[in-house]
């Protein structure tokens, strides 16, 4: 599934964002670059829908949706820290997109399994948030992203707050799932090595603008 | 000027200042739970509870608060939601009118539901309501809900956004990018969330609508066997003398906001946020 953006513009509180311009080709994994504070997070928004488009247009798999709703656009996004949900288990947490997508109950279950086991969640599967460390949440919540199998992947710093055994795990991890499922993948992150490691296109966002690297 | 040092002296004086205030805050409310528990008997309480006005009004104020605090969630979710979720244009002006109840004496909350239940929509809608249940609004039972629910509603409001506010934004965000519509996001992820606020909402409604006196004195009156709620026979009881009968009710509601209040912290609630 690919992502254009011609001259997307957004504002959030006092902060605008744009004209911005990007082209991911389908099955691409990007990386987006920038300095704190430069739109990253707010970009991805964009996409995912939860931030206005104000101007410009942006098109995901060929189609518009400048005004689609985040539920139609087939994305799965995972936020700075997770943000998981507090009241619910792991297992709930990496059914969630497979259930509110219609899933029959056998293919939701099998894909629960399936997810746990490739993120070695298993033994955690009726645990909390609360119970949780900090991998173990970033863990769940990109199973929770990955679990509706989603078209375009949206990840914003997911592998950051993570010790160096488990950083280079799951950066294998999202090596395999993108070539495995498929998946166009924009990945936000400040690691130039990380970028190196799994980018095939790299972008960089400086003073509101998207500057392809490669 | 030399800056003051962890446990010199001009410490001691501020935390001992703060201390005295504390103790002597907490002695005035101690106090009075004793003086009232000790100027009467369990005697004096089951004689009261024999009487049966006073069995009346026990289960008329029970049945009215537990009515009122559920309406009060009802109303007070999806106001306390918006308001801590949406921002538009008057909000600020909505704000200060959702705390006006809050802070207009009770008298007048009263005074003012008799004036609007006696304009032409007021008397429309007691006519809808006695045509539907058989039954007026003013001075009957159900103005004894409403006196309650126009305060109550406004704490069990002010509960829930403080709430709402609390939880992080962008749960409801990832959910609805995840698959859901808002309306599944506020079911299945924010409510689950919220479920400790909704219930501190509901007691401090019920516990409020409980001792509501002045909104109910005027609107609903203080008729014996019809529209008598606990904190009237306080009143009634004092008004003809009999002090004893009056210390024994107060008691009651003392025990039942005390027992309120205990059950939010044993739920780990913060009741009176």
């Amino acid at each position: 599934m690919s992502l254009q953006l011609e001259q997307c513009t957004t504002t959030a509180g006092t902060f605008h964002l744009g004209p911005a311009d990007m082209d991911l080709p389908a099955g691409a994994y990007g990386v987006l670059m920038g300095t704190t504070g430069s739109g990253k997070t707010t970009l991805l928004e964009l996409i995912a829908g939860l931030a206005p488009l104000t101007a410009g247009s942006l098109n995901i798999a060929g189609q518009p949706c400048n005004n689609a709703r985040p539920a139609d656009r087939q994305i799965g996004y995972l936020p700075q820290d997770g943000v998981l949900f507090d009241t619910m288990t792991v297992a709930e947490h990496l059914e969630f997109a497979p259930r509110f997508r219609g899933w029959p109950k056998a293919k939701r279950i099998e894909r629960v399994a399936e997810l746990a086991e490739r993120l070695g969640l298993t033994s955690l599967l009726m645990r909390r948030p609360a119970g949780l460390s900090g991998g173990e949440r970033q863990r769940v919540a990109l199973g929770r992203a990955l679990a509706g199998r989603p078209k375009l992947l949206l990840l914003d710093e997911p592998l950051s707050a993570l010790d160096e055994q488990m950083h280079s795990e799951l950066c294998q991890y999202l090596a395999n799932v993108h070539k495995d499922e498929g998946v166009t993948v924009l990945h936000v992150t400040h690691n130039a090595q990380e970028a190196e490691l799994l980018g095939t296109h790299q972008f960089r966002l400086e003073g509101g603008r998207v500057l392809t690297k490669s | 000027m030399s800056p003051t040092r962890p446990g010199s002296t001009g410490d001691k004086i501020f935390f001992g200042t703060l201390i005295a205030l504390g103790v002597a805050y907490l002695l005035l409310v101690v106090g009075m739970l004793v003086a009232d528990a000790s100027f009467t008997t369990p005697a004096a309480i089951r004689s009261a509870l024999a009487r049966p006005e006073i069995r009346h009004a026990f289960v008329l104020s029970f049945a009215t608060a537990t009515v009122t605090a559920m309406l009060s969630v009802w109303f007070g979710v999806p106001i306390g939601y918006l308001m801590a979720r949406r921002n538009f244009r008057g909000k600020a002006l909505v704000d200060a009118v959702l705390d006006v109840p809050i802070v207009l004496p009770p008298m007048v909350i009263g005074l003012s539901l008799l004036i609007l239940f006696q304009t032409g929509l007021g008397k429309q809608i007691e006519a809808g309501f006695n045509s539907l249940f058989g039954v007026g609004i003013t001075y009957e039972v159900p103005s004894i809900v409403i006196a309650q629910f126009a305060v109550s509603c406004a704490f069990a409001i002010r509960t829930l956004r403080v709430t709402f506010d609390q939880l992080d934004p962008r749960c409801e965000e990832v959910a609805c990018t995840l698959g859901c519509s808002s309306r599944q996001a506020f079911w299945h992820v924010v409510l689950p969330s919220a479920w400790k606020g909704v219930l501190s909402a509901g007691l401090l409604a019920w516990a409020r609508a409980l001792g509501e006196f002045g909104p109910v004195l005027v609107f609903s009156g203080a008729t014996r066997m019809k529209t008598e709620v606990l904190p009237s026979t306080v009143f009634l009881e004092l008004s003809v003398g009999d002090l004893e009968a009056a210390v024994a009710v107060s008691l009651i509601l003392v025990t039942a906001a005390v027992g309120c209040l205990l059950l939010g912290r044993l739920l780990g609630l913060k009741v009176a946020q």
